[in-house]
């Protein structure tokens, strides 16, 4: 068990734009680390990097204090379940835990204590004479987790390994895995670019853009304090509500929004006038789609309001939108930064 | 004026729409597709197998039509000639060292196919070469090469001093020299394909599986065998079944580079069927000769078919 800490990291491929753009943070010990960012953020590249699959073009990976730059991927005691979970197609189950003792020279009886200890702790212990190919999506995951546990990594590195699975699966399969890296304790960072995802497992996230990084904190300070944005579009769903007004951005989360027919002027909120183009029954909670004017012209946002939150508008009627003080959040109209409100 | 053109025309119309309408039906289509294929397999293959099994059986000769039963007289005949003896032995060695060959350094090159370089397509073209070239143009520059007297390779190892350039080797004169030389041309010209095959399954390897070995903790000797050769291993197969193929029933490297000789050193199934059926007379026992090379090919194209239908590679 380790701390990782990447610094003023960069990769570029070919001519291009830098994949990864001087990106630094750490990945305290036996914290678990969400790296959350659309396709081609940078986030696989970064954890290609910490596991030595790729070369950094500038900066420093340290695990637990000591460079490990120079280091090939099987010197840097890390394990890594990738998003296809990469199992040995032609080796059973127990082969498959097995190889990475096999490569650090155990013996057998160890190899096999250990597989034993691995597929217990993961309830695969029934599957060992099997292939891959006989497994479901979900013992697939479970059979990389134990190959990956059994080296007793100083961290794992998790490539998107909820992604191959059905929603259905999903779900459980994302409780999983935070029971067991609870239970084990070993640093992690898992790559992901569904937010729902990296909320629900994150001690901590890291959110990627365009090769940097755009904040890291808790769940809780990703989504109620964005330092951009970009963060507050991101993350969330629907996203953030992002009006042009006075030339700054405001912004305020769908759910955090009151509609009335007539609003008076408050002193702890700020009314919008608007117009209801729409509204969804979602089961829980119903959208409401609204058109407002802002510096730019008119643009569209969403409210959520409970189900048995009484509706006082319908489509095609005036609205007041009425957000609390509280509940907004200012950017910079050029470079999108957050600002003090 | 207008009527009768009018009426051409709907005829014209007619026409195509019924032949396009006849090609539609799948029942016409795959035959009519098939047909060039099958003509081709039953008088070119079919029937000349057919053909060698009965001379077989027979006391034929090229001298002339008439022939009567003999039963296995043939075979007796010529499992008891030392020629045929060497022959088969010589086939058998040949094919299984020219592979051994191929396979090995097919890999190798599958490797360097599958890599990504500059001037990569160079590399590829030039691999690729000697398959694009037919087997007689290239047993004949293969003869230029191992001439004893203008051999670019005599010329090479006298320049470095490792033979007395006065008296140059006799690549195809001395039996062991002329025996390396046949199995050296067959490996030759079956690499390309071996290769081209191999790194097509290379290719298909996805590129997980031996990252996920490296933080496994492999080395590359570990990840190469245990990881990669087994995963290799069906395409390798047909590799090594098409080389068999080519270099069993080959006959024109020996024919055209030594002809068998010195004495018989070289003497394969293929050019003995050939000296002995076609150039000696001996109808018969060519055709006895050549039936040799059936049991092989048979089991060739079972493990073929079999592998065909075994698609559980990954």
């Amino acid at each position: 068990m380790a701390e990782v800490e990447v610094r003023e990291i960069r990769k570029t491929f070919g001519a291009g734009n830098p994949a990864v753009d001087g990106i630094s943070l750490t990945c305290e010990d036996g914290e678990y680390l969400v790296l959350l960012g659309p396709s081609g953020c940078g986030k696989t590249t970064l954890l290609r990097m910490i596991a030595g699959l790729e070369h950094p073009t500038g900066g420093d990976i340290l695990i637990g204090g000591r460079s490990v730059r120079g280091l090939p991927p099987r010197a840097r005691k890390i394990a890594m379940v990738f998003q296809s979970y990469a199992l040995y197609p032609h080796k059973r189950v127990e082969q498959n835990i097995s190889f990475p003792l096999e490569a650090q020279g155990l013996s057998r009886e160890e190899r096999l204590e250990k597989v034993k200890w691995a597929s217990g702790l993961l309830g695969i212990g029934h599957l060992l004479q099997r292939k891959p190919r006989q497994l479901s999506g979900g013992e697939r995951q479970r059979v990389a987790l134990a190959r990956a546990l059994v080296r007793e990594p100083q961290v794992f590195l998790l490539d998107e390994p909820l992604s191959n699975l059905d929603a259905k699966l999903r779900a459980s399969a994302r409780l999983e895995l935070k029971q067991f890296q609870q239970r084990v304790g070993i640093s992690t960072i898992y790559v992901t670019h569904d937010q729902v995802e990296a909320m629900g497992l994150g001690d901590r996230i890291a959110v990627l853009n365009l090769g940097r990084l755009q904040q890291i904190g808790t769940p809780e300070e990703i989504y109620h304090q964005p330092a951009n944005t970009f963060v507050a579009t991101f993350v969330g769903s629907p996203p953030m509500n992002l009006l042009q007004r006075d030339g700054k951005i405001i912004g305020f989360r769908p759910e955090n929004v009151e509609l009335e027919k007539e609003a008076a002027s408050r002193d702890d909120a700020t009314i919008i006038r608007s117009r209801v183009l729409r509204v969804e029954n979602l089961g829980a909670d119903r959208y409401i789609y609204l058109r407002v004017k802002d510096d730019k012209g008119d643009t569209n946002i969403i409210a959520k309001l409970p189900i048995d939150h009484p509706l006082k508008v319908a489509a095609d009627d005036d609205a007041d939108l009425v957000v609390r003080r509280r509940h907004l959040r200012v950017f910079d109209r050029e470079s999108g930064a957050k600002v003090a409100a | 004026m207008s009527e009768p053109a009018v009426r051409r025309r709907t005829v014209i119309i007619d026409e195509s729409f019924r032949v396009h309408h006849l090609l539609d039906r799948e029942s016409v289509l795959g035959p009519v597709m098939l047909a060039p294929l099958l003509v081709y397999l039953v008088a070119l293959v079919g029937l000349p197998l057919l053909l060698v099994i009965y001379y077989a059986f027979t006391d034929a000769t090229t001298g002339s039509s008439a022939f009567s039963f003999t039963g296995l007289d043939t075979f007796q005949k010529t499992l008891a000639d030392p020629v045929f003896r060497t022959a088969l032995r010589n086939t058998v060695v040949f094919t299984l060292v020219a592979q051994v060959v191929v396979i090995v350094l097919a890999t190798i090159l599958g490797f360097v196919l599958s890599a990504d370089f500059r001037g990569k397509w160079v590399v590829r073209f030039l691999i690729l070469l000697p398959w694009t070239t037919p087997v007689a143009l290239s047993a004949l520059s293969w003869l230029w090469m191992l001439d004893s007297l203008f051999s670019p390779f005599n010329w090479i190892l006298g320049s470095l001093h490792v033979i007395d350039e006065g008296t140059p080797v006799a690549w195809l004169g001395e039996d062991s020299l002329a025996v390396a030389s046949v199995i050296g041309l067959q490996a030759w010209r079956t690499l390309p394909l071996a290769a081209v095959i191999l790194m097509a399954g290379l290719t298909s390897i996805p590129p997980e599986l031996n990252e996920q070995a490296e933080v496994d903790g492999a080395g590359f000797w570990r990840r190469f065998f245990d990881i990669t050769m087994p995963l290799l291993a069906p395409i390798m197969m047909v590799a090594i079944l098409f080389g068999i193929v080519a270099t069993f029933t080959d006959m024109a490297a020996v024919y055209i580079l030594t002809r068998g000789g010195p004495g018989y050193a070289t003497q394969v199934l293929g050019s003995w069927s050939f000296y002995t059926g076609i150039q000696g007379g001996s109808l018969a026992q060519g055709a006895a000769i050549g039936i040799f090379m059936f049991p092989v090919l048979l089991g060739v194209c079972i493990l073929m078919l079999r592998r065909a239908s075994q698609t559980d590679v990954v």
